[in-house]
């Protein structure tokens, strides 16, 4: 009954509660066949919870999750065509890492010959064709990381569920894991969940991102979906960088919004939710939207500001500039071809953006 | 004095108290008991070196059965306690949270408020033939007349295995404490059951905290006196039991350091074989 068309994991009004909180609220979810979808929230939005019950070591309140079209309520964690890379990935330290990546096959039944075949290919997939013999206090933070996901591969899961596995390693190591793991999920084509609360992890590696908040997903797209066009302004502020105003809608254009902000400034804006008149919003523009200088044809919004300070980040080099009467701090992408390198406190540049680039969102932002 | 030597003053005498225990009340006794073990009374007040002790030892059928009957019914004892205090250890570490973790923790220690023979008394008013079971049994109408419960072998593991509880319990809480519920569930998650998660993930995890709860309760039960004698009776049959006969009743001092020398022995040689079974160091399972 599962044909190609099936979902791989579909969730339907899954609910949980503890107590009076809402953990997960009612999320429909699906996922395709070999995507690397992601579920990005704060800490607390209730994503560890739904990828428990995804592995099932939580149960729904209600609702319903299928595998390929399987119903899973009521089928224990070890039934399921599920495995899971666990945040401090739970590698047993009583046994080698070939023990650890034969411990799944050997639970099947699988003989003996299989078993060492498998492992051997395993552990040449994540490039460490000679580790299976160590222990697991001898491997560093990465070949840690390599292990643990080898060994939930080499049960051939439907879905592998990855819960922030890369929070524990440094940062260079990170970077690299993260281009390592897209490209091994490309080669091998299993759908793989990877819950995070770092935005470029998820910006990096999916091919789909959840945007979670309180229970519920707030946006569901491809990563230029939600750093382009945010539905709503957690989105907005949550991925990518956005410097943030609050202001009042003064006129109302089909889809472009004049917003006057508290301090004093004009701001226009492009609205997907078309706002009422005098209705009090939050604008959101990205610093790397900012353009220095005298825009070509003209700009829809134009400041000038003083630099208060320079953060000198390599290629992600920004300024915070002051601007308008009221002092707004504005962060300001500062792109390193050398043409700002000679920029200092207290030097006052123009900067423009047009109103597509503004996204403004109506009622409370979070 | 320079600073060297002021620290080394200082490092003798923190070690002063623990190196005249040892030495007085460990070291001494023993060689005395050893040197005693290894004579014999050829005249009164004279004594040449002989092994004769330990010959009657080997001889007599009475003491090499007691004392082979005594190291199985401790092992037996060990492993009934370990089996009982696995169960509520892992309750204690793993499944309870915060208060009621400490509460339940405090209810297996209250026993020892009061010494081991009145809680030993608390079971033989229980058991005995006059006592609360044998009544209540009576009373149900299960049996027609009084049943006696006390002086059998079944009452002697009862009385151990109780007086034991703790010292299983402590060092397995400990090590349940420590053990990760990711690694749990990585377990299942891996295809693993209940079963396969204790064989291959938990006990090898705990089995520093098994073997250094099974050591001391090993211990304790070998050398125990006073449960085997009041719970067991006249026929208890513990060599403890013997080495008391030879000193106190039968003022035969000589064969009584002699089976206190075996009995040192034994427990030695059977902690020995115990860690070299289980894989374990004495200085890794005692060190947590």
């Amino acid at each position: 009954m599962s044909s190609d068309l099936t979902p791989d994991l579909e969730t339907r009004q899954l609910l949980r509660r503890f107590g009076h909180f809402t953990a997960v609220d009612q999320i429909d979810l699906s996922i395709a066949r070999g995507e690397f979808f992601s579920i990005l929230g704060p800490s607390g939005c209730g994503k560890t919870t739904l990828l428990r019950m995804l592995a099932g070591f939580d149960q729904p309140d209600s609702g319903d999750i299928l595998i390929r079209g399987e119903s899973m309520l009521g089928v224990a964690p070890n039934k399921r065509p599920v495995n899971m890379v666990f945040q401090h990935l739970a590698l047993f330290p009583m046994m080698n890492v070939a023990d650890n990546i034969a411990y799944g096959l050997r639970r099947r039944g699988t003989d003996r010959h299989a078993i060492a075949a498998k492992v051997r290919t395993a552990l040449e997939s994540v490039d460490l064709p000679d580790a299976g013999d160590k222990r697991i206090d001898q491997l560093s933070g990465g070949q840690k990381q390599r292990v643990a996901i080898a060994r939930a591969l080499v049960l051939e899961p439907r879905l592998l569920l990855l819960d922030e596995p890369l929070g524990a390693l440094d940062l260079k190591l990170r970077e690299h894991m993260k281009v390592e793991l897209k490209q091994l999920q490309q080669r091998i084509g299993t759908t793989f969940i990877y819950i995070t609360h770092d935005q470029s992890e998820a910006l990096v590696m999916s091919d789909r991102i959840a945007v979670m908040q309180r229970g519920r997903f707030e946006q569901t797209g491809s990563p230029t979906d939600l750093y382009y066009s945010p539905e709503s302004a957690f989105v907005a502020g949550f991925v990518g960088d956005a410097n943030r105003w609050r202001g009042t809608v003064t006129q109302v254009n089909g889809d472009t919004v004049q917003v006057s902000t508290g301090n004093g400034l004009q701001l226009l804006c492009s609205s997907k939710q078309t706002p009422q008149q005098g209705e009090t919003v939050s604008v959101f523009v990205r610093p790397e939207a900012i353009g220095i200088g005298e825009a070509a044809g003209g700009a829809d919004n134009r400041l000038e500001g003083r630099i208060a300070n320079l953060l000198f980040n390599g290629a992600n080099s920004s300024a915070l500039l002051l601007c308008g009467p009221g002092e707004d701090e504005v962060r300001v992408a500062l792109p390193q071809t050398g043409q700002y390198r000679h920029l200092k406190r207290g030097d006052v540049l123009s900067l423009y953006f047009s109103a597509a680039q503004a996204s403004c969102f109506g009622g409370d932002a979070a | 004095m320079n600073h060297g030597d002021h620290q080394k003053l200082f490092f003798w005498l923190l070690l002063a108290p623990f190196a005249l225990w040892l030495i007085l009340l460990i070291f001494i006794p023993h060689l005395d008991m050893l040197s005693i073990a290894l004579r014999e009374r050829v005249a009164p007040r004279e004594y040449a070196f002989s092994l004769a002790n330990f010959q009657a030892f080997f001889t007599e059928p009475l003491y090499w059965r007691t004392f082979l009957r005594t190291a199985l019914m401790s092992i037996l004892a060990t492993a009934l306690t370990l089996l009982i205090a696995f169960p509520v250890a892992w309750y204690i570490a793993k499944i309870l949270r915060g208060r009621s973790k400490s509460l339940l923790f405090l209810l297996c220690l209250i026993p020892f408020w009061v010494s081991e023979l009145v809680r030993t008394y608390g079971w033989m008013i229980l058991l005995r033939e006059t006592g609360v079971v044998s009544r209540v049994l009576q009373w149900s109408g299960l049996v027609d007349g009084p049943v006696e419960m006390l002086y059998n072998d079944a009452a002697i593991l009862l009385g151990l295995v109780y007086n034991a509880l703790l010292f299983m319990v402590v060092p397995l809480v400990t090590a349940l404490d420590s053990l990760s519920d990711e690694l749990v569930e990585a377990s299942y998650d891996l295809g693993g059951n209940s079963l396969s998660t204790l064989r291959f993930v938990v006990i090898p995890h705990a089995m520093p905290g098994i073997v250094s709860g099974c050591i001391i309760v090993f211990m304790l039960t070998l050398g125990n006196y006073l449960t085997p004698t009041l719970l067991g009776g006249k026929d208890s049959l513990w060599f403890t039991g013997q080495i008391y006969t030879q000193f106190i009743t039968r003022f035969n001092w000589e064969l009584g350091s002699a089976f206190g020398v075996l009995l040192l022995i034994l427990s030695s040689v059977i902690v020995w074989l115990g860690l070299r079974l289980s894989g374990q160091t004495l200085s890794g399972t005692l060190a947590r």
